[in-house]
C-alpha cells in the first residue's frame, strides 16, 4: 500500500461531519505537495434565490442552509435586514434573542462533543459503540442537547428551523411562568456540562498547533455571541496586536475566492489562512466567560483565559466547546433570571431602499450575511459567508501540516488507513458543516 | 428483518440542510434504545462505522457503494441536483429492501427546487466567478421522480414524532399512522384560535399536510406550508382567501414557492393568483 516515491490513495467518506466533502493529498518523495478540502456537496444557490423575495423572508429561507444552525441563520438575517432599515432590537427581544441562539449553541456543540468528536479518542465509530463502554457520558451529552433543544422549542417552536423568528423579534414572545421550568433543566444540563469538561480533560490529545489568524466577534466585556465587530489575532510571532475592523467592511478584508475542486467558496482574510469557531472565540474573548466557565477551563488544563491564554490546538477544540457549554448555559440561565417580557414581541421594521450587513458567532464560527434593499423591501443582492467556507483555507494547511509532521516523524511506510484515519480526525476537529458551506467526505493521496 | 440479526437501517443524505437525518439525533430520550433494536448500518453523519473503504488509484467524489448492503431500511434526505445524485439514488434503491424518504427535500424537491423556476446558468454566475466548475442538474427533483419509493415523510424539517412512527411502523411491517389531514386539524385538535378568521392573517392551512402540530398558528403566525399539499388541495378557494387578506398575485405566487415549491399539486398556483388576486398588495 505504501508505494515507494508516488502513490494514489483514496478514501470512502468521512463521516460524523455535517454535509459531503473529500480531502485530497498529493505526496511526493516523503513531501505533501498539496491538501485540498474537495467538498463536494452540490449547490443549493441560496444567495441566487433569495433576490427577488421580500425583506420579510431571508429568516424563514436562510434556516434551510443548515439544519444544524438555523438560528445562527436567522439571527445573522434578521440582523443585517435591519441593520439595511436601520432598525435596533434591543431589550428583552434581544435577550430573547440571545437565549435562543445560548439554546442552538448547547445542542449544537453538546452534539458535536459527545456524538461527532469524542468517538475519535476513544477509539469508537460512533456515539452508539461509545455508549457500550461510556454509556453514562453518552446520555450526560444526549440530556445537555436534549436542554438546548428544550430552549429552541420553548422559543422558536421547534429545534429545526424555528418558527417563531422575524425581522424586528419574534411572533409570540413567552411569559415568564414558561421559562421558569426551563431554568430547571438548564440547571441540571449546567452540572452535566462541568462533567462533560472533566471527562473530556482526561482525552489524550495528539499534538498538533495552528498558526494561522483566529478571527472572530469582539465585544469588550461580554463573550461575543451576536453583538461586537470582527477582530482578528494574529498568528504566533506576528508582532501585530490585535486588530479589528467594522462589520461592514468585512467583504473588504474577508475575500472569498473560488477554486475548481470544491462548490464551497473559500475565503482568505486579508490574504493569509484564518480560522474561526470556539478556539478563535477562546483566544480573542476568553477573558470574558462567566467564572463558572473560566474556573473549568483552568481546571481541565487549558489555561487562564482571564491572562488571555490562547490554546491552537484543533485536537483540544472539544474542550472548548466543552467549555463555551458551560458558558452558554450560565449566561442562558442569567437571561432568565432577569427575564420581563417585552411589552410587543417585535418592532416593526419598514423596508427602505438600502443595504446591510451583520455577522455573529455560529457555534462553527462566524457567520456573515449582506442583503440590498429596493424601496420596496424585495431582495436585490444576497452576500452570505459561512464560517466553513472562511476555515476551508486553514483545515487544509492543518492537514498538510499534520500529514507532513506525520511522515517525518516515521521511518517507515505509513500506511493508507493510518493516513486516513489522520486526515478525517483533522477535519473532524474543526466541526466543519459542509451542508453550509455548499457537503461528502473522501480521501484521496496521489503519491507522484 | 429476514435474517438473524437485528434489523438493518441505512440513512442517506442528498441535496439538503442535514436538518431531517438530524432529527434522528434530535430523539434523545430515544436513540440509544432504537439502537438496540435496530443496526444502525450507514449514518454517515452519526458514524464512521461504514464510512467507505480505503483503496488506491483514482480520484472518486462519493464513497463507493459497492459491496455495502443491503439494508431492510433506508431513509432518505435531500433532493437529486446532480447527474450523480440520479445514478447513486438507483443504486440505493437497489440494496434497500424498504426506502422511506424523509422531509421535503426528499419528497418534493426541497428549496432548492426554486431554480426549477428560473435560469439555472444565472443562478450559478450569480454565485460562482466560474460557474464552469459547478456540475448541477437544471432542476432539483424528488427521490420519486427517479425511484419507487415506499413512504414519502413530509416535512421541513420532519417531526421526530412521525420519524419514530414510520420506523416502528417499517420495522414491524405495519403502515405507519401518519395522518393525511390539513393543519386545519390539528389547529382545531390543539385548540388554536384560527389566525385567518380571528386576525385576517394569511395562512397556507387548509392546503397544507399536517404533521407539524400546527406550530405556526400557535405562535400566533400563518402556516407557511413546510409540509407541502394535502391531497387535493382547494387552491380555488385558498387563493381567493389570500386575496382577501391582502395578498397579491405575486405575494400568492411566492408564499407557495418555498419549501415545496416543486409539488406538482402546487403548479396550478400562477394561474389560480392571476385569476383571483389583485395585482398589487392592498
Amino acid at each position: 500500500m505504501n508505494g515507494p516515491a508516488s502513490r494514489t490513495l483514496q478514501l470512502g467518506a468521512l463521516a460524523r461531519v455535517e454535509g459531503e466533502a473529500a480531502v485530497r493529498l498529493r505526496l511526493k518523495d516523503g513531501r505533501v505537495t498539496a491538501a485540498e478540502l474537495r467538498i463536494y456537496e452540490p449547490p443549493r444557490f441560496f444567495e441566487a434565490f433569495l433576490v427577488g423575495r421580500g425583506h420579510t423572508e431571508p429568516p424563514d429561507l436562510t434556516a434551510r442552509i443548515c439544519g444544524i444552525c438555523p438560528v445562527a441563520y436567522q439571527m445573522t438575517a434578521c440582523q443585517a435586514i435591519e441593520a439595511a432599515c436601520g432598525v435596533a432590537v434591543d431589550g428583552p427581544i434581544a435577550q430573547l434573542r440571545r437565549l435562543l441562539y445560548y439554546g442552538e449553541w448547547i445542542e449544537s456543540q453538546s452534539l458535536h462533543i459527545h456524538l461527532l468528536h469524542a468517538p475519535d479518542f476513544l477509539g469508537c465509530a460512533d456515539a452508539v459503540e461509545l455508549a457500550r463502554g461510556h454509556r453514562r457520558a453518552v446520555e450526560r451529552g444526549l440530556r445537555i442537547k436534549q436542554a438546548g433543544n428544550a430552549v429552541m422549542e420553548l422559543l422558536g417552536g421547534r429545534p429545526i428551523h424555528p418558527v417563531n423568528v422575524r425581522i424586528g423579534g419574534f411572533y409570540r414572545t413567552v411569559s415568564r411562568d414558561e421559562l421558569a421550568p426551563l431554568a430547571d433543566r438548564l440547571r441540571r444540563a449546567r452540572d452535566d456540562a462541568l462533567e462533560t469538561v472533566s471527562w473530556v480533560a482526561g482525552f489524550d490529545f495528539p499534538e498538533a498547533s495552528f498558526d494561522g489568524e483566529f478571527l472572530a466577534l469582539h465585544d469588550p466585556g461580554r463573550y461575543a455571541v451576536d453583538s461586537g465587530a470582527p477582530a482578528v489575532l494574529p498568528a504566533p510571532g506576528g508582532a501585530h496586536p490585535v486588530r479589528g475592523f467594522p462589520v461592514d467592511e468585512f467583504e473588504q478584508h474577508v475575500v472569498e475566492e473560488q477554486v475548481p475542486y470544491s462548490t464551497a467558496l473559500q475565503s482568505r482574510l486579508d490574504g493569509g489562512r484564518h480560522l474561526t469557531g470556539s478556539l478563535a472565540r477562546y483566544a480573542l474573548n476568553g477573558r470574558w466567560l462567566h467564572p463558572t466557565a473560566a474556573e473549568a477551563a483552568r481546571a481541565a488544563g487549558l489555561g487562564d483565559p482571564a491572562a488571555g491564554e490562547v490554546c491552537r490546538n484543533p485536537y483540544r477544540s472539544i474542550l472548548v466547546r466543552a467549555v463555551e457549554v458551560v458558558h452558554a448555559l450560565e449566561e442562558a440561565l442569567h437571561i432568565i433570571e432577569g427575564y420581563r417580557p417585552p411589552p410587543r414581541p417585535h418592532v416593526d421594521v419598514p423596508a427602505r431602499e438600502s443595504a446591510g450587513c451583520a455577522a455573529t458567532e455560529a457555534p462553527r464560527g462566524l457567520l456573515y450575511h449582506r442583503y440590498a434593499l429596493g424601496p420596496d423591501g424585495t431582495v436585490t443582492h444576497a452576500r452570505i459567508v459561512p464560517p466553513t467556507a472562511q476555515n476551508q483555507a486553514a483545515i487544509e494547511e492543518d492537514l498538510r501540516r499534520q500529514v507532513q509532521a506525520r511522515l517525518a516523524r516515521s521511518h517507515t511506510a505509513v500506511g493508507d488507513e493510518e493516513l486516513a484515519a489522520l486526515c478525517e480526525r483533522a477535519v473532524r476537529n474543526h466541526d466543519p458543516c459542509i451542508s453550509c458551506s455548499a457537503h461528502f467526505l473522501d480521501l484521496a493521496v496521489e503519491r507522484e | 428483518m429476514d435474517g438473524a440479526g437485528p434489523p438493518t437501517l441505512a440513512v442517506w443524505k442528498f441535496a439538503s440542510c442535514d436538518g431531517c437525518q438530524l432529527t434522528l439525533l434530535d430523539c434523545e430520550d430515544e436513540l440509544l434504545a432504537l439502537a438496540d433494536r435496530v443496526r444502525i448500518s450507514h449514518f454517515l453523519e452519526m458514524s464512521s462505522a461504514e464510512a467507505g473503504s480505503t483503496e488506491s488509484g483514482g480520484v472518486q467524489g462519493r464513497a463507493a457503494l459497492e459491496g455495502v448492503g443491503p439494508y431492510d431500511l433506508s431513509l432518505v434526505e435531500g433532493s437529486v441536483t446532480t447527474a450523480e445524485d440520479a445514478r447513486r439514488i438507483r443504486h440505493i434503491r437497489g440494496i434497500s429492501r424498504r426506502l422511506v424518504t424523509i422531509g421535503a427535500c426528499a419528497t418534493a424537491g426541497g428549496v432548492q427546487a426554486l431554480r426549477n423556476f428560473a435560469d439555472v446558468a444565472e443562478f450559478r454566475a450569480a454565485v460562482y466567478a466560474r460557474p464552469e466548475f459547478i456540475a448541477t442538474l437544471d432542476t432539483s427533483t424528488p427521490i420519486s421522480a427517479h425511484v419507487p419509493v415506499d413512504f414519502e415523510l413530509r416535512g421541513c424539517p420532519i417531526d421526530r414524532h412521525q420519524l419514530l412512527e414510520v420506523i416502528t411502523a417499517f420495522l414491524a411491517g405495519r403502515t405507519p399512522g401518519i395522518p393525511s389531514h390539513s393543519v386545519c386539524f390539528e389547529c382545531k385538535i390543539r385548540g388554536t384560535t384560527c389566525v385567518t378568521v380571528a386576525h385576517g392573517t394569511p395562512c397556507l392551512g387548509p392546503v397544507t399536510h399536517a404533521g407539524c402540530g400546527a406550530l405556526c398558528p400557535a405562535h400566533r403566525r400563518g402556516c407557511y406550508g413546510c409540509f407541502g399539499p394535502v391531497a387535493d388541495p382547494n387552491l380555488e378557494a385558498m387563493v381567493r382567501q389570500l386575496a382577501r387578506d391582502g395578498m397579491s398575485a405575486r405575494d400568492v405566487v411566492r408564499i407557495f414557492r418555498t419549501f415545496n415549491a416543486a409539488a406538482p399539486e402546487y403548479g396550478p398556483v400562477p394561474d389560480v393568483a392571476a385569476r383571483l388576486a389583485p395585482d398589487e398588495p392592498r
